[in-house]
């Protein structure tokens, strides 16, 4: 062979081969054998993403004894059962969780802590209170390990993964190159070219998920299953960014040859069922309605506020934190406050 | 000496440059002084040109042009007129059929309309292009079996982007133009149609595709291993079967008893091919209109194995009360 051709071989071969990951990969059985029933793992990515998901050491316990902290501050709308040693160490976690940086002064006038002037304690008033809901209320998807202010924020201001409404193109009122919501590489949509906003249909609003029917034949009118191939791919978008978000595949939930089959199902595809519905309150009743406090500056393109989607905690584990006990260090975010 | 039985080749037989036969009357001029292009002439003939256009090509490339740039800039205009998104993102770009709310309306230009019109000039551009093949053939005297091959392919294509969205009533159905958006319509079809692989029609599908790859892969490594008999001239040896037939015939017999002869294994290819996207297409037609839910069709049908589940079962959510 020529010289020329050689390496031009070569250089196909490089190209071709770059989009991949190199072996060894580990596969998980997770089911019956030969039903590809599996998880498949790239051990060095793994590696690379547990370091990024370890739970921070907990505060030293404080003493309960002592006066509640709603009697010695001001202006304790939540965690006023604590006492003021207990208060303070929550406090001190809040800010390495959420504010390293700033440190108080991030939520507080340190004149006067009491005072409601900045928004982002109305803000973080508002996240207690949802951090104990999730605890109290939705078992069924986080069970007793639970979450803390850290499973999203991480040392962040806002968590990382975080979703707003997509901005239009420029030209969006053109004639020409209507998107349909799709046919973009985006994140969101898992650099495919599925609908690239699957979050505001159903981690906002609730609109049906369900694309299959139950019945083998086509029925005619008030028995026809109506979901469309439309309707069907918006599906499969959010279904790519809950893959993504757990760093799973679709066998983590579904058995493949039949997607919608609850028996031939994981049981995880039950909690990530109730997880679909505790990002939809989580929106609805704890973020959304938190819009008008925030500065323009924090605001989408669209004018809406940061909402969850199961990135937002997950971050790329099946669990958050890989399932670290973190949370029962924290017994003041386990129930809703009294008011 | 040089060799011509090769996997790749190696001899360039090239003669004196030729336009054919005479054409009836009626038939337009052939367009293009023929030329030799040495390296088409190691995969192929080295002889480019003369084409035949006619009022059938002519017309079905204005079609195709009118589809292909409609397309095109429905495309660039979708990342803004921006060149250098078009290019980087052009396997996710598309020109999507309407929402399903339009069902079988025309909705406005920019809602799919755009992609109703290209339907339309795909389709009359591809369909003047079969009469073109038809009509090629019957001139220069040979049978029609290219046209009926690739009216197997025109069915696969109107099943889906013209049949099955009109037995649905609704455009949103059909097949977006895009690379990516189009496989995303395979799956999509498969995931709502609960699992095509369920789909028997599919499966004999696939048994045509792949034994058209496992015939094409016989027959074209029987003829390559015989072309230094001169089996490479094959219809020839239909009539007067010489050594290399008889070899190739004699493998097959050995190996596996049976053997297709040189007339008939072009059946065999032919068949297979068209058989594979016939087939498809029957099973396309039947995704929806009929059959809702593949697998559901399957377990009735007693034929999807059951193997067992592990642990506790699971239960719907839903229908525990659960909202």
């Amino acid at each position: 062979m020529k010289l020329f051709s050689k390496i031009a071989l070569m250089l196909a071969a490089v190209v071709t081969l770059s989009a991949c990951e190199r072996p060894p990969i580990v596969t998980v059985q997770t089911g019956y054998r030969g039903t590809g029933m599996e998880q498949v793992y790239n051990p060095r990515t793994l590696a690379k993403e547990a370091a990024l998901n370890q739970a921070p050491a907990p505060a030293p316990e404080a003493s309960p004894d002592g006066p509640k902290a709603s009697l010695v501050y001001q202006n304790v709308q939540v965690l006023g059962d604590l006492s003021v040693g207990q208060f303070v160490r929550h406090m001190t976690s809040i800010t390495e969780w959420v504010a390293p940086k700033e440190g108080c002064a991030y939520c507080h006038n340190v004149q006067n802590f009491a005072e409601d002037s900045k928004y982002t304690k109305i803000v973080a008033r508002r996240m207690i209170q949802m951090t104990q809901k999730v605890n109290q209320d939705w078992k069924t998807h986080v069970a007793d390990t639970g979450v803390t202010c850290y499973t999203c924020h991480r040392g962040n201001n806002i968590p990382q993964q975080v979703w707003m409404a997509p901005k239009d193109r420029k030209y969006v009122n053109s004639l020409l190159g209507d998107l349909a919501g799709q046919n973009i590489a985006t994140k969101a949509a898992g650099l495919s070219s599925l609908p690239f906003d699957p979050f505001t249909p159903y981690l906002k609003d609730a609109l049906p998920i369900r694309v299959n029917g139950n019945e083998a034949m086509a029925g005619v009118s008030s028995n026809a299953n109506r979901a469309s191939l439309k309707q069907t791919e918006w599906t499969y978008s959010l279904m790519m960014h809950m893959s993504d978000s757990l760093g799973v595949n679709c066998t983590y939930c579904h058995n493949t040859r039949a997607f919608q089959s609850w028996e031939e199902s994981r049981p995880q595809r039950v909690t990530s069922w109730y997880g679909i519905r505790m990002a939809r309150e989580i929106n609805n009743d704890y973020i959304v309605p938190l819009t008008d406090q925030f500065p323009a500056s924090r605001l989408g393109p669209k004018g809406d506020v940061a909402k969850v989607n199961c990135s937002t905690c997950h971050q790329g584990a099946f669990k958050p934190l890989y399932g670290a006990q973190m949370a029962k260090h924290y017994p003041e975010l386990q129930t809703v406050s009294k008011p | 000496m040089a060799q011509y039985q090769n996997l790749f080749t190696s001899v360039q037989p090239v003669g004196p440059l030729h336009d054919g036969v005479e054409l009836p009357r009626g038939d337009d001029k052939r367009l293009g002084k023929p030329f030799l292009f040495h390296l088409l002439g190691r995969i192929g003939n080295a002889q480019i040109g003369p084409i035949y256009l006619g009022t059938l090509g002519f017309a079905s490339l204005l079609f195709g042009i009118a589809a292909f740039n409609i397309i095109g800039f429905n495309m660039l205009a979708s990342v803004d007129w921006n060149p250098i998104q078009l290019i980087r993102q052009l396997f996710w770009l598309a020109l999507e059929p309407p929402a399903p709310a339009y069902g079988l309306g025309f909705p406005p230009l920019d809602q799919g309309g755009w992609w109703l019109i290209v339907g339309f000039l795909l389709t009359i551009s591809i369909i003047l292009w079969w009469v073109r093949t038809y009509r090629r053939a019957r001139q220069l005297g040979m049978g029609t079996h290219i046209a009926w091959a690739f009216a197997a392919a025109i069915w696969l294509y109107l099943v889906c982007g013209f049949f099955r969205p009109i037995m649905m009533g609704s455009w949103s159905e059909a097949v977006p133009f895009g690379i990516f958006p189009h496989l995303d319509w395979v799956s999509a079809l498969s995931l709502r149609h609960g699992n095509l692989f369920y789909n028997p029609f599919h499966a004999l599908s696939i048994v045509f595709l792949y034994g058209s790859v496992l015939l094409f892969a016989m027959h074209g490594a029987t003829i390559l291993a015989v072309t230094r008999y001169g089996g490479e001239r094959e219809i020839e040896q239909i009539v007067d079967r010489g050594t290399a037939s008889e070899r190739a015939a004699l493998f097959w017999r050995w190996t596996m008893g049976f053997n297709a002869t040189m007339e008939s294994i072009h059946r065999w290819a032919w068949w297979f091919a068209v058989l594979s996207p016939l087939v498809g297409g029957i099973g396309i037609l039947l995704t929806g209109p009929v059959v809702d839910n593949w697998y559901l069709w399957s377990i009735k049908h007693g034929v999807v194995p059951a193997y067992p589940l592990e642990g506790a079962p699971v239960m719907d959510p839903a229908l525990m009360g659960a909202k």
